[in-house]
């Protein structure tokens, strides 16, 4: 609330400055601003940069350091049987300070070091923001004048500011590449972690999963068995369970709208499938729970089936039905991509409609569908909450989709959410599983988006 | 002679030809089904998950309650006669409500019966009563009559979900049941709207659960999706379409976006956990951090659609421009970009839409505890929508069941009206150059 109360008042500042710009600008540029370089408005833009960058400079860098400053002077005042804490112990003690601190009610804090860290801790916060609103509203003011000085009817006040504007523009462009570099090192740094304590082989080929045993924190190394292949496996079968409903469904569909349907048909199915894509995936989860789980197994059961209620199967339709509309309207796109030419010398060769789409578009178009599948199961390797309400716990390597398996993003979530102990390989193995999840969809990815390009302008 | 072979060899052709037409008419005909087929089993699909939704939460909207006369008795709530907060705070409500039942069924004299008749009611009813005393502490000494919610047991029981027989699951005594028939027959318990659905945070019992807490939270972290994706997406898509030349630095970028698109949603969880939590140690299940990993979800979805609406503006605007000396920059902002802001904002709500409905990155910054309380701030801990709909499917009780597939609905209108706002946008302002 202080923040916000902080960022309106630098803005108001901003907006003075503005105003004093322009109106400065209108002064020294005589008759009609007529001697001004730029517009007297960008004279006002380029005062209230001067206010505010600075400042949100400043704030930007403080807020990046606090954490890790105050966290030193903490530290640096704890006494001594607690300074000399494991590194596991004092971060956990450390936390609770934080939290403490942040709430300001002591209640429920574990002990007097706690309670009296965390009353340092809340004062250094407070002091720490005076300071820093401090530091900003005066940098604010400086700015404000030191732009006012500046101005003058050479000052290129336009391509200045429009030289701010187009930094930010780069700024703002680049952020795409540090989600990337953010991505890979935080799962990098932690995968590592891991595989120091099992062996990347162990992970990779083990045939044993089973990380909840033997997890005491005074007790790493005697850890449960981190073999994924079971997890790859029932990720798999799910995913090809998936396609097997996805992609008849979403071609044959696709071909129909294409070719067949008349265009008010089409109006109204193409919306209508592609309501299924923008219904949430928990939605799909909580279905597959509700009504496909019960009836696959009462179906089962009445035809001499045990169907585990928790299958793959169920799970694999319900994700099928997720992906239906995404392949459906890839290969829509490619389809309708097909130069008509190619179509009129089938029919002019005596070809039937069906036969012209078996023999010439599906042939023309099929680098774009391949590619269009791909992303799918891409989507459906990293699909989370379907599997992670419908699909099993418990990793069993089997390729029968009547009973369960688990999938790499349900282990992730289950050993993510919950108590976390970055220092034991239970919590560590979910970011070796993202690792793999990552690398898997990004190669599918980088295939499918090259098959996609390779072939898409071949008929223009 | 050689005709008369020549023509039994042609009909021979005709015959053959004209019966492999019926043959390929046939497959035509076949293959058109399959088409029709597939696209009313996907449409089928639909209105089989519509259905089921709906038809298992359309009940959820209402909730049984039962009118009881409550005597505010000023020597239970307030025997000191001070008025002091922490008296009306801590007084015995559920002491009024057991009063009122008691006095309506006599035949509850004992011990047993006393517990059986308050079982009945929501083992909330009585913070309801707290709540009307403290709001107005002029009540004590009066007799009001009031609806006060029931056990959701009691509320299955009325809906027909739960069965009178205690051997097919039911719950209640004969004497119980005989009260609550006696209660719905007197019109004294019924199905009323349901208010803790829609203004209540999450709960135990099933009666007093709500999505408000949730929806508070969905809210705060949209907008703090909404608040950095946006401007964010439009820079980038304005740099890559009008500034940028087409060299290393910028295919690296669009490789990255394109990737980015389809990097799985959990990833996005594991990063903000690693980078958001650990390292800059910011609090657990905030809406805020929420919002910090459905930006970098959206981000890629808003820059594309605002990268294919800046293309969608013709050249001829951005020379004319130029041609009465506007700088770049004043071209993009004074004409370009107005221009292609329908499209803009019709992607960006797009991106918000599927943001509202993602939960897997949630879950991984601990935006899935049970948390009562409606968040105040952005800071405070909190679930999303999506969230609580993924907590309460993992209720056993029937009755969440029912909340499950009410909470799901309010999210899908939700959907439908940012989804109908996007089209509509692109109707009123679509232009064709």
């Amino acid at each position: 609330m202080q923040f916000f109360i902080l960022v309106v008042v630098l803005l108001l500042l901003a907006a003075v400055g503005f105003r004093m710009g322009r109106g400065r600008a209108l002064k020294v540029g005589g008759e009609k601003a007529a001697a001004l370089h730029s517009l007297p408005g960008y004279y006002g833009y380029y005062v209230a940069l001067w206010c505010g960058l600075p400042a949100a400079f400043l704030i930007a860098v403080w807020l990046s350091c606090e954490p890790f400053i105050l966290q030193a002077i903490v530290v640096d005042s704890l006494p001594a049987e607690a300074r000399t804490l494991p590194a596991a112990r004092l971060s956990l003690l450390l936390n609770e300070v934080r939290q403490l601190g942040a709430s300001g009610n002591y209640l429920h804090a574990s002990g007097d070091i706690a309670t009296k860290a965390a009353e340092h801790y809340r004062t250094l916060r407070a002091v720490s923001f005076g300071a820093m609103a401090v530091l900003a509203l005066v940098l604010s003011a400086i700015g404000c004048l030191v732009g006012l000085r500046y101005i003058n009817p050479e000052l290129r006040a336009r391509n200045r500011v429009e030289g701010v504007v187009k930094l930010f523009l780069i700024a703002s462009s680049t952020v795409a590449i540090f989600t990337t570099i953010g991505i890979v090192l935080s799962l990098l740094f932690e995968s590592l972690r891991f595989f120091r304590m099992v062996p990347v082989t162990d992970f990779l080929f083990g045939l044993d999963w089973s990380p909840q045993m033997a997890m005491r924190t005074d007790q790493v190394g005697a850890s449960g068995a981190f073999g994924a292949v079971p997890l790859f496996a029932g990720t798999l079968l799910i995913s090809v369970i998936a396609m097997f409903v996805a992609v008849p469904i979403g071609l044959l569909s696709a071909i129909y709208m294409a070719e067949y349907a008349h265009p008010n048909f089409r109006s109204v199915a193409k919306p209508l499938l592609e309501v299924l894509a923008g219904i949430p995936t928990v939605v799909y989860g909580f279905f597959a729970v509700l009504t496909v789980a019960p009836f696959l197994r009462d179906a089962g059961t009445a035809i001499g089936l045990s169907i585990a209620s928790e299958s793959a199967l169920s799970t694999g339709i319900v994700m099928g039905i997720m992906i239906i509309p995404f392949i459906s309207s890839l290969s829509d796109d490619v389809i309708t991509a097909v130069p008509d030419s190619l179509r009129q010398g089938a029919y002019g060769l005596g070809a039937t409609r069906s036969e012209t789409i078996k023999q010439v578009v599906i042939p023309a178009a099929l680098p774009g569908i391949i590619g269009g599948v791909l992303l799918a199961i891409s989507r459906a390797i990293g699909e989370t909450m379907i599997v992670v309400m419908a699909a099993g716990l418990s990793a069993h390597l089997t390729a029968n989709p009547f009973e369960a398996v688990t999938t790499v993003t349900v282990q992730i979530v289950t050993l993510l959410v919950g108590d976390q102990e970055f220092d034991s390989p239970k919590t560590l193995s979910a970011f070796a599983l993202g690792l793999v999840l990552f690398l898997v969809t990004l190669a599918l990815n980088v295939v499918a988006l090259n098959v996609v390009r390779k072939y898409r302008e071949k008929y223009d | 002679m050689t005709e008369m072979v020549d023509q039994v060899r042609v009909s021979a052709i005709a015959e053959k030809v004209s019966a492999r037409l019926q043959r390929r008419y046939a497959i035509e005909k076949r293959f058109r089904l399959y088409g029709i087929t597939s696209i009313v089993v996907a449409l089928g699909f639909l209105a089989v998950l519509l259905i089921s939704i709906i038809s298992q939460g359309y009940t959820a909207f209402v909730q049984a309650e039962v009118q009881l006369p409550i005597t505010f008795d000023a020597t239970v709530i307030d025997p000191d006669g001070t008025h002091s907060k922490t008296a009306l705070s801590s007084a015995d409500y559920a002491s009024l409500i057991r009063t009122a039942l008691t006095a309506r069924f006599t035949d509850a004299d004992d011990r047993s019966g006393r517990r059986e008749l308050m079982a009945l009611v929501s083992q909330g009813a009585d913070l309801e009563i707290r709540k009307l005393v403290l709001d107005d502490p002029s009540v004590i000494g009066t007799t009001r009559t009031l609806w006060l919610p029931v056990a959701a047991s009691v509320d299955q029981l009325l809906k027909g979900h739960m069965s009178r027989d205690a051997d097919k699951g039911g719950q209640f005594t004969t004497r119980q049941l005989a009260w609550i028939d006696d209660l719905s027959a007197s019109g004294n318990l019924k199905a009323r709207f349901n208010k803790w659905l829609f203004t209540a945070g999450d709960s135990r019992q099933p009666e007093l659960a709500g999505v408000w807490g949730a929806v508070v939270g969905s809210f705060y972290s949209l907008v703090v999706t909404l608040a950095l994706s946006f401007p964010l997406g439009v820079a980038t898509a304005i740099y890559l379409e009008e500034f940028a030349t087409r060299n290393r630095w910028t295919d690296i970028i669009e490789v990255n976006i394109n990737n980015l698109a389809a990097v799985p949603s959990i990833v996005f969880g594991l990063l903000g956990l690693e980078i958001f939590l650990n390292v800059f140690n910011l609090p657990r299940s905030a809406p805020f951090v929420g919002g910090l990993a459905l930006t970098l979800v959206s981000l890629p979805t808003i820059i594309i659609a605002a990268r294919v609406a800046l293309k969608a503006v013709p050249p001829w605007i951005r020379e004319a421009a130029l041609g009465l000396g506007a700088s770049r920059l004043q071209m993009v902002m004074h004409h370009v970009l107005p221009l292609a802001m329908p499209g803009i904002l019709t992607g960006t709500i797009i991106g918000m839409a599927r943001a509202v409905g993602e939960s897997a990155p949630l879950l991984m910054i601990g935006m899935v505890a049970f948390i009562v309380d409606v968040p105040a701030s952005p800071m405070d801990p909190s679930t999303a929508l999506p969230v609580q709909i993924y907590l309460w499917a993992a209720s056993p009780e029937r009755a969440f069941v029912e909340r499950t597939s009410a909470a799901i609905i309010v999210l899908l209108c939700f959907l439908a009206l940012m989804n109908a706002t996007a089209i509509y946008l692109r109707k009123k302002f679509e232009r064709r150059w």
